[in-house]
């Protein structure tokens, strides 16, 4: 009950994190040189034309004016127009934001799936070979720049060895299962769908490595530290002494002191992931909200541009909510 | 039946550090009877809680190594068994209490949790059951609403209270041996006597031998039948505790039990043991406390001193003693 309390709470900080956000990100998108009318209206559009169609925009205000009408427009859930594809930016965002869902889920199953048992392998075998490579795993992940490593796997794994698809979210030809989640792979497994979730599948793995390789190392890292910290303690020793076995040991009484601190890093992590994937979606050509953003920055898409970071933003707001909450249930001193 | 239920012979310890070998135990005997309580005195560092952990091969590997010696549980050589077996005995046979009761629960696991895990371990038994027999030992050691302690934290507890779930905890399997590490040594003295108080009579009644470690003479006057005077990583004397208190031989001994101070007697200054503990990376050859001994001779500082017994079930390893 007092947890719920501490949500509906949290919540309420939404609030204000939302004002500044919106405020912040209002004043610096449009300190942007350039003039989104003259972009929209086209290079060989007369003055006259530009000024009309600056005034239907609202561009002629006030800045604060336009922003108060921002809000206002957002209070009633509506996130404007955009510029660029003359569609709500709702709507927009409503294509693009679960391919990047869906890349950053991904994303993070594999951080986890590969990062915390490499992490724990490294602590039990601290000093040994597998620690070893496990480092140089990490320090390659954390050096290596996202285009760079982008490249070469595009190299390798589609041009040269043709293992795997290099761009967008299922090969052309392939019809998209039925929406509702968005999620390509959860649709296709909901609807029973074979061939597209496996093709699916293969198209997200490059993508997907490329923007968790960096996560990968840091949450390996992590979890290796904290369960060395955690192995040297006392209840370690008293959990062998009463017999138990290694197992039990690492993966009961030390693993579920040592996520504290990586549930940290991998909630950062996601919120990263779901606002960084720019360049890998770029790279290979996935359809998400950093490929949006991208061309929506380009073409001086104000409402678009707000809309990215609005969701960017209460991604965020939610993921430290989540971790907080996790929290409780890890770590019994802390309650809400 | 022997009366030994466990025998350390010969036990040599050793830490693999950066600065050296470290020679935490050489050549150690030592022997606990069966229902005996026998008081592991000396100096912080000289390898009480070594020779402990050695017991149970807790000694972290690396750095530590137990480089020799046998040490016999009901004639078994716990050095020999396999991993699989002696986790069998672990919290099972021998048992382990610790210094810090702060930190010996895990923190993220309810004492229920956590003893039921270890009773379930060794009995076989079902949870319910397993809950029982957890009830009833926190009962044992008058912790009052048993149930509710189950559900708890340890942070939801006093130290005193944590101790006492340890002690619970440690003697719900009915070991044969409990070694008890310092068990006190972080309590507020009134706690520290009520958790002794605890810890005599239960122990006593299911008789249970006990090896205390401890550096606190009262409490070994007080607690044991046997005391063995350990320095430098080597027992120097052992004896009953009466012969110990009334007719210390070993020049250390002495010196320790001179160091106690009492309310009769108007010191300025407390006693003390002139120089400081060795290093145990490169030990004094020898006697190891010959460069703190006012009798020492030629042999002291060549020869290891051989076990001379000086009384009933009295030993002593000095060159002093003839």
């Amino acid at each position: 009950m007092r947890l719920l309390r501490y949500i509906a709470k949290r919540l309420l900080h939404l609030i204000p994190v939302l004002l500044g956000v919106t405020a912040l990100v209002f004043v610096i998108s449009h300190a942007i040189p350039g003039d989104p009318a003259r972009m929209m209206a086209g290079q060989k559009a007369s003055r006259e034309a530009v000024e009309n169609l600056r005034r239907s925009m609202g561009l002629d205000r006030p800045l604060h004016e336009q922003y108060l009408r921002y809000m206002w427009g957002l209070l009633h859930g509506d996130l404007g127009r955009s510029v660029r594809s003359q569609r709500p930016v709702a709507e927009d965002l409503k294509d693009f934001f679960p391919a990047t869902l869906e890349l950053t889920l991904a994303s993070m199953s594999l951080c986890l799936v590969v990062g915390l048992p490499l992490g724990i392998l490294s602590a039990v075998r601290r000093n040994r070979p597998v620690d070893h490579a496990s480092r140089v795993f990490s320090v390659c992940g954390v050096s290596m720049p996202v285009f760079w490593l982008g490249l070469m796997l595009l190299l390798l794994f589609y041009r040269n060895l043709q293992w795997l698809p290099g761009s967008g979210r299922l090969d052309v030809g392939l019809d998209p299962p039925a929406s509702v989640t968005g999620l390509y792979l959860v649709d296709a497994l909901l609807e029973g769908n074979g061939p597209v979730f496996f093709n699916a599948l293969s198209h997200i793995i490059l993508p997907a490595f490329c923007l968790s390789y960096v996560y990968l190392a840091v949450i390996t890292r992590i979890v290796r530290s904290s369960m060395i910290a955690v192995m040297e303690q006392d209840y370690v020793t008293t959990a062998r002494a009463n017999g138990l076995a290694e197992a039990v040991v690492i993966l009961k009484h030390c693993l579920k002191n040592s996520l504290i601190p990586t549930v940290t890093i991998a909630g950062l992590s996601v919120g990263e992931l779901l606002g960084g994937a720019i360049l890998t979606e770029t790279i290979f050509d996935w359809p998400g909200m950093g490929k949006y953003v991208v061309d929506s920055v380009n073409f001086l898409d104000f409402p678009a541009i707000m809309g990215f970071t609005l969701v960017v933003s209460l991604s965020y707001v939610f993921i430290n909510l989540t971790v907080d909450v996790i929290y409780a249930f890890l770590n019994p001193q802390i309650r809400y | 039946m022997d009366t030994d239920l466990l025998r350390i012979q010969d036990l040599s310890v050793r830490f693999f550090t950066y600065q050296g070998v470290v020679r935490a135990l050489e050549g150690v005997w030592l022997s606990v009877r069966r229902g005996e309580i026998l008081g592991l005195v000396g100096e912080t560092g000289c390898g009480k809680s070594v020779l402990a952990r050695s017991i149970l091969r807790l000694i972290a590997d690396p750095p530590g190594k137990i480089s020799g010696g046998r040490i016999l549980f009901k004639g078994r050589d716990l050095l020999a068994l396999p991993m699989k077996e002696m986790r069998r005995i672990r919290g099972n046979d021998i048992s382990m209490i610790f210094q810090e009761p702060m930190t010996s629960l895990n923190p993220v696991f309810t004492v229920g949790n956590q003893m039921e895990e270890v009773v379930r371990l060794h009995q076989k038994v079902s949870r319910k059951a397993a809950r029982r027999i957890c009830v009833e030992m926190l009962t044992q050691v008058r912790m009052p609403d048993a149930e509710a302690v189950l559900r708890k934290y340890p942070h939801e507890l006093s130290g005193g209270m944590r101790q006492r779930v340890m002690i619970a905890l440690e003697l719900s399997c009915r070991p044969d041996l409990l070694i008890a590490d310092e068990p006190t040594t972080a309590l507020d003295v009134t706690v520290q006597a009520q958790v002794l108080h605890i810890l005599s009579d239960l122990t006593r009644a299911r008789e249970t031998s006990v090896l205390f470690i401890t550096h606190d003479l009262g409490v070994v006057a007080h607690l044991c039948d046997r005391v063995a005077v350990m320095y430098a990583g080597k027992i120097v004397e052992t004896a009953p505790v009466e012969a110990l208190f009334q007719s210390p031989r070993h020049p250390y001994t002495r010196g320790l039990l001179a160091a106690v101070p009492s309310l009769d007697e108007d010191r300025e200054f407390l006693a003390s043991i002139p120089g400081v503990v060795p290093g145990l990376i490169d030990p004094p050859g020898g006697c190891r406390f010959h460069p703190r001994c006012d009798g020492a001779g030629e042999p002291c500082r060549r020869m290891e001193p051989a076990g001379v017994e000086v009384g009933e079930d009295h030993w002593v390893f000095c060159h002093g003693i003839r």
